[in-house]
């Protein structure tokens, strides 16, 4: 668990400044922002503990948060995610379980169940995050538009990032 | 106290979730209100500075396009400063000007944060406590109007922009007078909905919206932008139009903020008469 930590904390920053440096300024068509830094939350380790889990998440969307002056929505929305992480990865887990020493990656569990694994999860943490931004259900379809556009955009951006940079 | 803990532990997952959970929907809700927690938002200094040395490098991307709007609003400027008219009667001039005080400054400044993208913007500039910048002074650029200051720091100021659905502005149409309140839907970032309009008068597309100058915000006429569409569905005595606002908000980089010496004057006597 400890030797995971360095390499954690520098991605944890490298997302985060990534997010609000250069994601935060794409959009298509006013509807398409990726949040590529819940990519953090995806590539924890399995045994990584609960408690330990939901307070990254916090963290994670909190400094994302400061920098967007958004206090609190993306803080949110990731904690939902990181509490529902244990059920979706129960949710899909392959038929011998999860070995220890692997990491949720493309490398050891292959495409399939890595696109279900973070799609499940970025759909989850879109829909809690874009409810949250409007905070009220008049305007349920445009809420609605913008997750499924956005979240497709991520799940792309994060695929992409399995094979360019997280190989193994 | 046994089971107590024993019940905390056992579901210490789901009460940290919970716990977490309703902390960071209290931050959505008091910041909502727009009075709290401004020490975390990016008027505070680390990453208001983070983002001014970002600025520093990008604001070069958009030089010519600047000083193209930078020099168009000089030439207007210009046509109206006095070396543009002839003078009439040299005796004139010489008398005190009584008649009118300043009532409004203008502070220069320059966007170092910016966002189209959420229902919900806002706009960080580079001046702040120290240039003399308060809360709810009105901004805009040379196009049009950008915003009103939400929080100031000393070297750092938020603005509420325009496309945040939180904003109501007091707009008129240029021709006829008559004024609505101004908001965005949060749907395009280039148009805003004007309503509260009355049923009867007549606009038509290409119209001129300006601001009424009835808020002690802004100064009368500045301008907001044109009517794009007149809705057919009426609502009761009122209808709405859409505005397709003159300043882009994707682009922008030297703003002008607006100080009333006169705001509290106007204020105090409107508060006055509300309870009467």
């Amino acid at each position: 668990m400890i030797r995971y930590l360095p390499r954690n904390i520098f991605r944890f920053i490298f997302l985060v400044l990534l997010q609000v440096l250069v994601l935060n300024n794409i959009q298509f068509s006013g509807y398409i922002n990726p949040y590529l830094y819940v990519l953090f939350i995806l590539l924890l380790p399995f045994e990584t503990p609960g408690w330990l889990l939901l307070v990254f998440a916090f963290f994670l969307g909190l400094s994302v948060d400061i920098f967007s002056d958004t206090i609190g929505m993306h803080a949110s929305a990731s904690v939902f995610m990181a509490f529902l992480r244990p059920f979706v990865l129960q949710l899909i887990a392959p038929r011998d379980g999860y070995e220890i020493g692997k990491l949720p990656r493309v490398y050891y569990y292959g495409i399939v169940w890595f696109f279900k694994y973070s799609f499940l999860l970025i759909l989850l943490h879109h829909l809690f995050l874009f409810s949250i931004e409007v905070f009220n259900f008049n305007s349920y379809y445009l809420i609605l538009v913008r997750t499924f556009l956005s979240v497709i955009f991520t799940t792309v951006l994060v695929i992409i990032s399995q094979y360019i940079i997280f190989r193994k | 106290m046994k089971s107590l803990l024993s019940f905390i532990i056992r579901y210490h997952y789901f009460i940290l979730f919970i716990l977490i959970e309703c902390f960071s929907i209290t931050l959505v809700v008091n910041n909502s209100d727009y009075h709290k927690a401004i020490f975390l938002n990016s008027s505070s200094n680390i990453s208001g500075r983070m983002y001014e040395y970002v600025h520093s490098v990008s604001q070069y991307f958009d030089l010519k396009t600047t000083n193209i709007r930078l020099n168009r609003a000089l030439a207007h400027l210009k046509s109206r400063s006095e070396i543009a008219y002839k003078r009439k009667n040299v005796e004139e001039l010489k008398k005190t000007d009584s008649l009118y005080i300043k009532q409004y400054y203008f502070i220069p400044a320059q966007v170092i944060n910016n966002t189209v993208n959420r229902q919900n913007n806002y706009i960080t500039l580079n001046v702040g406590k120290n240039h003399g910048v308060k809360k709810e002074m009105g901004v805009f650029s040379s196009d049009g109007i950008i915003g009103v200051v939400k929080d100031v720091s000393d070297n750092y100021a938020s603005v509420i922009s325009v496309l945040n659905r939180n904003l109501k502005i007091s707009a008129m149409v240029k021709h006829s007078g008559y004024f609505g309140s101004l908001y965005w839907d949060g749907i395009d970032y280039h148009y805003v909905i004007m309503k509260d309009l009355p049923n009867h008068i007549s606009i038509s597309k290409g119209d001129t919206i300006i601001t009424s100058g009835y808020s002690a915000i802004f100064p009368k006429g500045i301008l907001i932008g044109k009517v794009f569409k007149v809705n057919e569905i009426k609502e009761g005595a009122f209808m709405s139009v859409l505005v397709e606002l003159s300043a882009d908000f994707k682009r922008l980089s030297h703003v002008i903020i607006v100080k009333n010496q006169l705001k509290e004057e106007q204020q105090s006597i409107e508060k006055n008469s509300k309870y009467d």
